[in-house]
């Protein structure tokens, strides 16, 4: 953080923020949001729905652990790892884009679009979902069945009971995953700085090649700045997460 | 019961209900009926079927077999939201997200009444049981016993035909269930709305009740006041769950048991020839004899009365209850002479 108060010869300036509002950081910040709010929600959704499954099987069942087991591994199951695995399954030569190719004579890689912001989007989904499914289980799990009983005795329908009972209950849930599965798109960085050769379109890459670039030297404190301007987001975001969780904690005592 | 209860309440009607989960049989042919304005108590171990019962009843699980009616209305297939009874389950069932009179108005709410009718009715039944006061409190801003009367609230706020009182003091410290206990009769008296009320605890049964059923593996062993209850049990069963009994040894001989040197009368569905009675403690005094046949083991002071625990020759334990006065003079050790009031028994093989 010191860092980017100040200079290359480490005297005190506020000239790196300056740097931030550069169209290149701009534009990074931009993608950067675009990219975790757009997987965090289709996370939270996708993930929300394959978790109420999950915990409407029965607790014993062997597909409710393997799917947790399993939500468990992919979540971590990002990096480098996940995007070899992209490109061995749907870039330029991948399996699955020669096989359609083959059958079909259509081309699933077209312009490249894996290597882009869009890619970015379908392959940080992979652990979206799943950090999705192991962070709100246990508030489909928190819903009490005395609360359905006794909605439904006192003359709620199922619509009744979703839309007044069980909703605005999961919601602060909801939206604190919502808000984490965004910190973590966010602040990934293997990923994209192995699939994305071309540009800088988020800021975690933007960093990199402030920090490492051969070409733009004496750029390392306008990184420092926008780690900063980093942490600032993900603090706001972690504070209204974990106002919503003590919101939800006190009504799932 | 009284004639304000008759007046308001409905008449329920369980025949010849029978739940099989896979091999298990949770309910083997009940038939209850309930008057209008009855409060019944099931009275059971785990397991016995009472929880099943009234859960059918609420239209929250469905019988194998039988139908259930009520007010002459035939309830079997209507779905649990249209039967118009009011619920108290055991404990957490308030809705968290809501204040205190929210909840109490949810079914006023899913009935279609109007904002200021439901809080006018809501905050009736609030001031019912008492928590007018907290009516914007939310559950965890409440204690257990505070808690389980909003949900009592909540459950009368419908006008329900029928009120299912499901363990509801099971989750409360001692103090706080007496209370609640008496309250929740209080309140039943006042609504006069017929009441099923299923528990395992046979001193909040025989409390609050008009009538006890003893249930036991599925079925009804008896359905009786619970006076009738306690003195005549109709079952080896009742007589061995409902209060204490000392099992002595027994002859049957044209409807009189001869017990420990002494005749008594039996009661009906006795066994005959050799058996054991079921012998109340408060049936059995001891008198200090030291040629006396059976020895002081144990004084247990429960405050105004004592249990004493005998054994006689043969090994067989017998506690009788006395006043406490009479009990602290007896030291274990004492030889004693117990002998058995003239009070009707059961006698069982």
């Amino acid at each position: 953080m010191v860092g980017a108060f100040q200079d290359e010869a480490g005297r005190l300036t506020l000239g790196n923020l300056d740097a931030l509002t550069s169209d290149a950081a701009v534009t990074a910040l931009k993608g950067s949001l675009i990219l975790s709010a757009s997987t965090a929600l289709i996370g939270a959704v996708l993930g929300a729905l394959l978790a109420y499954l999950i915990v409407s099987m029965s607790p014993q069942s062997l597909m409710r652990r393997a799917t947790l087991a399993v939500s468990g591994v992919l979540a971590q199951f990002g990096g480098v790892v996940l995007a070899f695995a992209w490109i061995a399954t749907i870039g330029p030569v991948g399996v699955v884009t020669k096989a359609i190719m083959d059958l079909t004579g259509a081309n699933l890689y077209g312009s490249g679009w894996l290597f882009g912001l869009p890619g970015l989007v379908v392959v940080y989904c992979y652990f979206q979902i799943p950090l999705m499914v192991i962070v709100f289980a246990p508030a489909f799990e928190g819903l009490r069945p005395q609360w359905r009983e006794a909605a439904v005795n006192l003359g709620a329908s199922t619509w009744d009971y979703w839309r007044h009972v069980a909703l605005p209950l999961l919601t602060p849930a909801f939206l604190g995953a919502l808000l984490l599965l965004f910190a973590n798109a966010f602040a990934a960085y293997a990923t994209a700085a192995v699939l994305v050769s071309q540009g800088q379109p988020i800021v975690p890459l933007l960093i990199r090649q402030a920090i490492t670039s051969e070409v733009l030297l004496g750029q390392a404190n306008v990184g420092f700045a926008l780690a900063l301007e980093m942490i600032v987001v993900v603090t706001v975001v972690m504070v209204a997460y974990n106002l919503l969780l003590r919101r939800t904690s006190r009504w799932m005592r | 019961m009284t004639e304000q209860t008759v007046d308001r309440g409905l008449a329920v009607e369980l025949s010849d209900l029978t739940r099989v989960y896979g091999d298990v049989k949770a309910l083997d042919g009940l038939t209850l009926h309930i008057v209008p304005g009855e409060l019944v108590a099931l009275l059971g171990p785990s397991g016995c079927g009472k929880t099943t019962a009234l859960r059918i009843l609420a239209g929250l699980d469905h019988a194998t077999s039988g139908t259930v009616s009520v007010g002459g209305k035939d309830l079997t297939k209507v779905p649990a939201s249209k039967r118009d009874m009011g619920m108290v389950f055991q404990a957490y069932s308030l809705f968290p997200h809501m204040t205190v009179i929210d909840n109490v108005a949810f079914g006023l709410k899913m009935r279609g009444r109007d904002g200021a009718a439901r809080r006018t009715r809501a905050g009736d039944m609030l001031d019912l049981v008492g928590l007018g006061e907290h009516a914007d409190r939310y559950a965890h801003q409440l204690s257990g016993g505070q808690q389980q009367r909003v949900a009592l609230a909540r459950a009368l706020a419908i006008e329900p035909s029928v009120l299912l009182l499901d363990e509801p003091l099971s989750a409360l410290d001692a103090k706080v269930r007496v209370q609640l206990r008496d309250e929740i009769r209080r309140v039943q008296i006042e609504v006069g709305t017929t009441t099923l009320f299923v528990t395992h605890d046979q001193e909040e049964a025989l409390a609050v009740a008009d009538r006890v059923g003893v249930m036991n593996a599925g079925r009804l062993e008896q359905l009786a006041p619970p006076a009738e209850l306690y003195s005549a049990p109709a079952s080896r069963f009742v007589g061995e769950f409902v209060g204490l009994s000392n099992r002595l040894p027994a002859e049957v001989r044209d409807g009189v048991a001869a017990v420990m040197g002494r005749e008594v009368p039996v009661l009906p569905g006795s066994a005959t020839g050799s058996g054991h009675a079921l012998v109340r403690p408060e049936s059995v005094s001891v008198v200090a004899d030291p040629a006396g046949p059976a020895t002081v083991t144990t004084v247990m002071f429960l405050g105004p009365l004592s249990r004493v625990t005998c054994t006689l020759a043969d090994g067989t334990l017998v506690v009788a209850q006395l006043a406490s006065s009479d009990a602290l003079r007896l030291q274990p050790g004492d030889a004693v002479r117990l002998e058995v009031a003239p009070a009707p028994v059961l006698v069982v093989a």
